[in-house]
Parts: structure tokens; C-alpha cells; sequence
């Protein structure tokens, strides 16, 4: 029979033409990983070419994708590049998420790389770019996120792939006695023209794994591609349509318990005194544990059912410390207020001299403006969750995370005991958007799973407790100033943004004694790396200490600079009479992959036509993640007020893999910004936030929903990412369409405060 | 007490105030709804009783009347119903959490109105949000529903 270590995994595959019927998980494999993660896996006969690829006996082709299915449609498109070169077709292939391993997350160069081993203090610009380099490789290489999963996997896993078809052929021709040369594959098969031949891939697999191959096999070219570059149907879809359990909070495990908790609202803040004498009498309660850690004090409710901890949660009295007392949102616009206006700058970009020019500016060709957003909340529709067991000194995770070595590490500093005696099992994300990164509901589930003797415990959020406990979305201020010459274009551009630093906190959450020095480059993407030809043009930011726990929240700084940035530009364009498309079109010349998308998305929405009356239309840009984005917002007014009718999108990724997944995920991203720009808001009194449900923290419905048409070019030189980068640009071209409707200028979000939608 | 779920009948020792979504996921194992907000606010619960879309996750179980329909129970043998057809061509779902509860309600709007408008698609969708933005998606599939539902019968 199947190996019981096979069957626990086989239950949380995320993608498979025929998906499995029930979920019941038999046994724990207990293994330390080995190098290549897939081999000590290899029970009955499957062969591990490399750790993105199995191939069993009976024909089952599985392909491992290193990076967390989350919505993204990384299940298909990564598939996709193994299966390209390997000449199956994706309805026959399973794919799985490849488990914690250094073979896909170079955990070892975080560890290494965090302490600035090596640079030159002796100037600013080079601890400046350290820091940025080091916040970079923290967020692109080792965890899901900065849109990042296609670049890094297309070389890798098309190697993958190309080197087992090689393998399979030289398997072949050694039976038949033939050189490899000779032969074809297609299909799942290898086989010889000249005879009409054919051996399947199972069956060749366990001597193709020990055959010799080159490792430099050439990468097929883009022209003979079969299925990148198309559309491909998605491997997950099957299992979503008909309710599949592959998410995180579908875990069921023997004699499983479920457990929630209950962490201290107020940021920073212990527990002054627990009464759970009434809830432990309640039925189905197993016990209540005090939780201590520092992500996060309170208590958990372990039960037979999750309905009943949640109940027995409520019932327990307890008293909170309620540090930060005075923080809300005046506070925290006036820490922002005085940061952007004498804090410490870290300048991220200096060309010209920005002082000069405005020093000798008349003052009436000199445009300021202040911008503010919000904290925001993640509210993936999967409340945060995760599964633990501990037995025999070992730790077993199951969660839907973005992250699996870092939640790996500090899970299992949580109990003590060595990183190599957790394994974390990724399921599907019920969506992730960075927030599912972070390791507190693992760390959380392990203190729980310490108190079972050894049974496996479900914890389970409620979303007011997601809603409170998020790594939100920076609140932010931002102040610009544009000095404009004779022909209405900015001479000079001058943009100081203060906003509480990201990647520093983020990295002491995984290494406590860690602290990331120099500037966060957070704080000003967006708006230090647009392709704008301004001759003097500066771009600070300004870390600002704000005790909110903030994190990277999908396009993270480039959401709030987005704004700012195009926002302003829109204003330059309006005080110069110029229209905000020829603006653009003179100020980015330089770069005709921009001006190419500023052509698309103009032609898409009839821009150089004027709108019907009662409607309007804005523009924006926004560069990030490598992909290159121009967005045009049209929205209309009625008397009971306006709605956003049609969002048009053309972007340019350099290479597009799967155009209807990208496609999906350029709508996914807009309808994100949207939610934010229309109404989202996380506001604090006393130290803690007031929202906690869908009621109060709502997002776009499909009432809401404007038509979106997307368009994709490809004339970038490098390829980028697809998850995030349309999110950025859209609260500002909404902004700049509700000007040209209104003749008012909306500076701080959400909208929704100055305008009624419907 | 006694529950009626996709055809089978349960026999439960179990509170009368425990939401329905929860006797189905904790108590049945029936996980294909979801829970994601607990107050009827997101719709992710959302499961048919006697046809009727109702959110599970604010009906306490001994108020549940007639019989329920989970997605589990939509498509008899693996073969799929027009609306979970309609939503795989349409290639709809993304992190794909919200969409039981997208499907079970698109199921009710196409059973009591065959051939819905843009403005019924909106309404009767409206109550299940999905922070992926698949509504362009979800409007195509229904109105492809609708389509190969009426070209069927
Ligand atoms: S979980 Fe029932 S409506 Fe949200
Ligand atoms: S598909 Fe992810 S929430 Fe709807």
C-alpha cells in the first residue's frame, strides 16, 4: 500500500486532474530533511529527479512548486514551466507545494546576510544601499511575496524540467540501444520515430533518474513554447468548484482538538489577571492556557469544536494591560505631521539640486501638497489558522503560509526545541497578501499543541481577532512640493514621505536580537523609482516610530506612493492646463516601454475624447515589481452619488507566462486598491483598533465592481511580477478622475470620507 | 436532533444554538463551506436550505427547517453542475476561499431566475465578498450559467 507518509501529503495537494475524494490523513512521516527535500519522501518506487519533480511507477507526474498557492495561480503557471520542458500536458500532472526546505528558500543567506557581514560604513550612500539590499533579498527570496515567483522560478524550473526529458531519453536509448539524439518525447513518453516505439515516463523514470546528463541543456526558445505564453486552465480549479478541502482551516487530523485564542488588543500589552473558571466548566472545553510570547500575550481555548472555544473565549474574564493608552489617530497624525516635517531623512533619491532650483523659484510656480493614507488591514477570507501537533519532541505544522522556514525557526524556538524537529506542511492560502508571512498564529498553535499530550489542535481566529492582531498597512504622510518651469513641466520635484518603517520589526519577528539599520526602502517605493525625466528630483523618506505592529501588505510602500506620487503629478498637469496624458507622455519620453502603456491605455478608454457629461476620467502610473503599469479610471455621477464604472489597465511585464492568470491578477489587484481607496480604514483609540468585523471593515462587492478591461504589452526588457503591481496606481487614478469630475482634489484615503459612492 | 445534509440524515448530540457551519465542518467533517467572518457579513458559510441560500454561519442549528444542501453535495458523481462548469471556464476562482459560497449562491439566483440581468447578478451576489476581486469573473460565469442552463432544458 501507499506509505501513510504519502497519503498525508497527498491530502494537501493543491492542484490535480482528478482530485481526491475525503480527507482523512492516517499518520505522521517524521523526517529531517534532507537536501533535496523530495527524496526521503520517495516511498514505493517514485523517483525524485530534483525537488521540483517526481515521477511513480504508475505514471503520476508530480511537480513541487516552491512558492505558496495563494490565489496568484502559482500552482499553474510555475507548473507550467517544469511541464513545458518536460512535454506533459498540466491536466497530467499533480502539483504540491514543495515542503520547508532550503532547497527553494536560501534560508541560509537570510541568516548569513542579516548581520551586515561586510561594507564600507564610511559613507551614507553605502549603508543606504545595504539596507536596501538587505530588505530586498529579505522579501524576495524567502518568502512569497514582492511578486517575485515567476522570475525566480523561470530559469530554475524550466532547468528542471528539460533536465529530466533529457534523462527519460538517455533511460530510453540505452533500453532500445539508440542515441538520444534520436529520440522524442511528447505527451509522457518517449519515443523513437524510426520505430514507432514508445516508453512511458513511469516506466523509464527509475532508470532516468540514474542516467548521466549534461546540466547545461539548452532552454527551449520562447517561439517553440506550447504552454507558456498561453493560457493555461488552472490546476486548482477543479478543487475549488466543488468545495475541496485543501485550506488550512479544512485540516483534519485523528483525535484532533480545535483551539482559538484571544491576544491583547492593546498593542504591546499583557495580561493583568485571567478568570476561566466559568468557561472551563462549559462543555466540550479541554482547557485554558495562558499564552506568553513576545508576539503576543493572552489565553487560548482548547475544545472539541471550534464553535465552543470561540464561546468559552468569551466567557473567560479577563483584565488587559493597556499600554499606549493615548495612541489614536490624532496621535498618530502628528507623529507623521512632525516626522515629515523635521525628522531624519533618508534619501533615497538625489538628482540635480532640488534646494537650488526652489531657493530661486517664484513663489507662485512653486505647486506643495500633503498626502495621508491610513493603517489597513490584510482580511484575507481565511481567517488566520493553523494546525499543530507535538509529540516525541517534534513539531508538526500545518498552515496556509507564505513563509514556511522562517514561521519554521521560530516556531520551533517557541518550544525549545531544534528547527530541524518542525516540519511545516503548506496548504492552499485562502488568500495571503503578504499578511500570511508572519509567524504568530504557527507560534501560537505550537504553545497550544505543548498543552495536548500530543494530540493534534486546530486554532482557528475569529476575524475579530484578525482584524485586531493584523501587521497592518503603514499609516502615512507624505509632502511635495513641484517647481514648475516656463513650459508647465517640474523643473524641480522635492517628495518627503514619513511612514513607519517595515522590513526592520519584520525581521525581528523572525530573529529577535535582528535589527535592520539605514533607510526602509518601503517607505518611498513608489515614488523614488518612477521613470520620470525631472532633472532635479528628490525623494526621502522618514522612518517614523509608531507602536502599530505594521507589515507588507499587498505592493506595500508602492500602495501608498502610488498615491502620493500620481496624485501630485495629476495636480502639476491641472496647474499647468496641461492634459495629465500629454504631461506624462513629455516627462517619461525617455522611456518608451512607459509612453507605450500610456498610448494603450488611452487608446482603451477613448482618453483623447471627451467624457460624456456627468463623468470623468483619471490617469495614473505606477512601476513596481518590474512591471510596468498605466491605468485609466472612468467614473459617473448620479444624484445619489458616483460610481466607478470602468478601469482600463495595460502593463507590461517583459514576458507574460499566462496571460488569463495575469490578466486575473491585474483585475485582483485593482479590485484590492479599490476596496482601499473607496473605504478601507483601520482607526485607533486607546492603543488598539476599533474595527473588527466585515461590517466595519468592509471591501468591494460586486455591486460595486466596475467593468475592468486589461491589455498586456511586452516590450520590457526584464520580466516582472504580476501580484502586485496593479494595485498602486489605481487609488490615484480614481482620485484624479473625482478632480476632474468635482474640481476637488482628494488628498488622504479613503475616499469614501469626501465622496458617496454608489 | 436531526439534520438532513446533501441526502444523508444525521442524528446529533449537540447545543441548539451552535451555528449550523459549525455542526457541518466540526461535528459532520463537511468542510466545503467556510467560515470567514461568523456574522453573516462575507457569505464564504453560505449553504442551501431547501433551495434557499441561507449563511450558515449565523443559523443556529436548531432553527434549520427542511434539508441542506452543502457544495460538498452539488454534483452528484463528479459530474458537475452547470454553474460549477460555467465557473471553470470562466477560470473564476483565485485563492478560491470565498467560492463555495459564490457558487451555492449563484446556484439559488439561477434556480429562481433563469436568466438574470446585470442588476440581479449584483444583487443577489452582493452578500459574498471575495477579497481576490473575481466579480468580472463571477458576472461571466453566472451569465455562462445561465446560458447552458436554458439551452439545456
Ligand atoms: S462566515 Fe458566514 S457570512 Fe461570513
Ligand atoms: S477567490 Fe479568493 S476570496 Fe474569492
Amino acid at each position: 500500500m501507499a506509505s501513510v507518509g504519502k497519503i498525508a501529503r497527498r491530502t494537501f495537494l493543491i492542484g490535480t486532474a482528478a482530485i481526491a475524494g475525503g480527507l482523512a490523513v492516517g499518520a505522521y512521516a517524521y523526517r529531517r530533511p534532507p537536501e533535496n527535500p523530495l527524496v526521503a519522501r520517495a516511498d514505493d518506487g517514485e523517483a525524485v529527479f530534483n525537488p521540483y519533480l517526481t515521477i511513480a511507477p504508475d505514471e503520476t507526474i508530480t511537480i513541487f512548486v516552491p512558492r505558496a498557492e495563494m490565489g496568484q495561480g502559482v500552482s499553474t503557471t510555475l507548473a507550467a514551466l517544469v511541464a513545458e520542458e518536460l512535454d506533459v500536458s498540466l491536466e497530467k500532472v499533480v502539483v504540491e507545494h514543495g515542503p520547508a526546505s532550503e532547497a527553494y528558500a536560501n534560508i541560509a543567506m537570510l541568516e548569513d546576510g542579516l548581520p551586515f557581514p561586510t561594507y564600507d560604513e564610511s559613507t551614507m550612500a553605502t549603508i543606504a544601499r545595504s539596507g536596501v539590499g538587505i530588505a530586498g533579498k529579505f522579501l524576495a527570496l524567502h518568502v512569497t511575496g514582492g511578486s517575485s515567483s515567476t522570475v525566480d522560478a523561470f530559469e530554475k524550473m524550466r532547468q528542471a524540467g528539460a533536465t529530466a526529458r533529457e534523462a527519460l531519453k538517455q533511460a530510453a536509448a540505452t533500453r532500445w540501444g539508440v542515441q538520444p539524439t534520436e529520440l522524442e518525447t511528447d505527451a509522457g513518453s518517449v519515443r523513437n520515430p524510426a520505430t514507432g516505439e514508445t516508453l512511458s515516463y513511469g516506466v523509464l523514470a527509475a532508470d532516468a533518474v540514474e542516467a548521466p546528463v549534461s546540466r547545461d541543456i539548452p532552454l527551449r526558445a520562447p517561439e517553440n513554447w506550447k504552454l507558456l505564453g498561453k493560457s493555461q486552465p488552472r490546476t486548482d480549479m477543479r478543487a475549488k468548484v466543488t468545495g475541496a478541502p485543501i485550506f488550512g482551516v479544512d485540516v483534519a487530523l485523528p483525535d484532533m482538538l480545535h483551539a482559538t485564542v484571544r491576544i491583547n488588543p492593546h498593542f504591546g500589552g499583557g495580561v493583568l489577571s485571567l478568570d476561566t473558571e466559568a468557561a472551563r466548566q462549559m462543555r466540550g472545553v479541554h482547557s485554558i492556557i495562558e499564552i506568553d510570547h513576545r508576539l503576543g500575550r493572552g489565553f487560548a481555548v482548547i475544545a472539541d469544536n471550534t464553535w465552543r472555544a470561540f464561546m468559552a473565549a468569551d466567557a473567560v474574564v479577563v483584565e488587559w494591560e493597556k499600554p499606549n493608552s493615548t495612541l489614536d489617530d490624532a496621535a498618530v497624525s502628528e507623529l507623521l505631521a512632525a516626522a515629515v516635517g523635521t525628522g531624519s531623512r533618508d534619501v533615497m533619491r538625489d538628482d540635480g539640486d532640488t534646494d537650488i532650483i526652489f531657493a530661486d523659484h517664484a513663489r507662485d510656480r512653486i505647486i506643495e501638497a500633503e498626502y495621508h493614507v491610513p493603517y489597513l488591514a490584510h482580511a484575507a477570507m481565511e481567517p488566520m489558522n493553523a494546525t499543530a501537533r507535538f509529540a516525541d519532541g517534534r513539531l508538526d505544522l500545518w498552515l496556509p503560509n507564505q513563509a514556511p522556514n522562517l514561521i519554521q525557526a521560530v516556531a520551533a524556538a517557541a518550544l525549545d526545541i531544534p528547527t530541524a524537529d518542525c516540519t511545516v506542511n503548506t496548504t492552499s492560502l485562502g488568500g495571503g497578501f503578504g499578511r500570511r508571512a508572519e509567524p504568530d498564529v504557527a507560534v501560537y498553535a505550537a504553545l497550544i499543541a505543548r498543552e495536548t499530550g500530543g494530540r493534534p489542535v486546530k486554532l482557528i481566529w475569529t476575524r475579530e481577532e484578525d482584524i485586531a492582531h493584523d501587521y497592518y498597512r503603514p499609516a502615512a504622510t507624505g509632502r511635495l512640493r513641484a517647481a514648475l518651469g516656463a513650459d508647465g513641466l517640474p523643473e524641480a520635484l522635492d517628495v518627503v514621505v514619513a511612514a513607519p518603517p517595515i522590513f526592520s520589526p519584520m525581521a525581528s519577528r523572525f530573529y529577535p536580537s535582528i535589527s535592520l539599520p539605514g533607510p526602509d526602502k518601503s517607505i518611498v517605493d513608489g515614488a523614488f523609482n518612477q521613470p520620470y525625466a525631472i532633472a532635479n528630483y528628490r525623494v526621502a523618506g522618514v522612518k517614523t516610530d509608531i507602536p502599530v505592529p505594521v507589515g507588507i501588505w499587498r505592493s506595500v510602500g508602492n500602495s501608498i506612493n502610488g498615491f502620493f506620487h500620481e496624485c501630485f503629478m495629476d495636480e502639476l498637469a491641472a496647474a499647468s492646463g496641461i492634459d495629465p496624458l500629454e504631461y506624462r507622455l513629455k516627462l517619461m519620453a525617455p522611456y518608451p516601454v512607459a509612453t507605450a502603456l500610456l498610448e494603450k491605455v488611452a487608446d482603451m478608454s477613448d482618453w483623447r475624447s471627451e467624457p460624456a457629461e456627468g463623468r470623468a476620467r483619471g490617469l495614473a502610473f505606477t512601476l513596481s515589481f518590474g512591471t510596468w503599469v498605466a491605468e485609466v479610471v472612468e467614473i459617473a455621477r448620479d444624484d445619489r452619488g458616483i460610481r466607478v464604472e470602468n478601469v482600463w489597465c495595460a502593463a507590461d511585464p517583459g514576458i507574460v507566462l499566462d496571460p488569463g492568470i495575469f490578466e486575473a491578477q491585474m483585475m485582483s489587484g485593482i479590485v484590492f486598491g479599490l476596496s482601499a481607496a473607496l473605504g478601507q480604514e483601520i482607526t485607533l483609540s486607546e492603543g488598539r483598533v476599533q474595527q473588527s468585523n466585515f461590517h466595519d471593515f468592509d471591501a468591494l462587492r460586486i455591486d460595486r465592481c466596475p467593468a475592468i478591461h486589461v491589455e498586456i504589452l511586452q516590450n520590457a526588457p526584464r520580466m516582472g511580477g504580476a501580484g502586485e503591481p496593479s494595485t498602486p496606481p489605481v487609488a490615484a487614478a480614481l482620485g484624479n478622475a473625482i478632480f476632474a469630475l468635482t474640481g476637488e482634489r482628494l488628498r488622504r484615503m479613503p475616499f469614501a470620507h469626501d465622496v458617496t459612492f454608489v | 436532533m436531526e439534520l438532513t445534509v446533501n441526502g444523508e440524515r444525521h442524528s446529533l448530540d449537540i447545543e441548539g444554538d451552535m451555528p449550523l457551519l459549525w455542526v457541518l465542518r466540526d461535528e459532520l467533517g463537511i468542510m466545503g463551506p467556510k467560515f470567514g467572518c461568523g456574522i453573516g457579513a462575507c457569505g464564504a458559510c453560505t449553504v442551501l436550505i431547501d433551495g434557499v441560500p441561507e449563511r450558515s454561519c449565523a443559523l443556529p442549528v436548531q432553527y434549520v427547517e427542511g434539508a441542506v444542501t452543502t457544495i460538498d453535495g452539488l454534483s452528484g458523481d463528479g459530474v458537475l453542475t452547470a454553474v460549477q462548469e460555467a465557473w471553470i471556464a470562466e477560470q473564476v476562482a483565485q485563492c478560491g476561499y470565498c467560492q463555495a459560497g459564490q457558487i451555492m449562491s449563484a446556484t439559488a439566483l439561477l434556480a429562481s431566475n433563469p436568466a438574470p440581468s446585470d442588476a440581479d447578478i449584483d444583487e443577489a451576489m452582493s452578500g459574498n465578498l471575495c477579497r481576490c476581486g473575481t466579480y468580472p469573473r463571477i458576472r461571466a460565469a453566472v451569465k455562462r450559467a445561465a446560458s447552458t442552463q436554458s439551452a439545456r432544458s
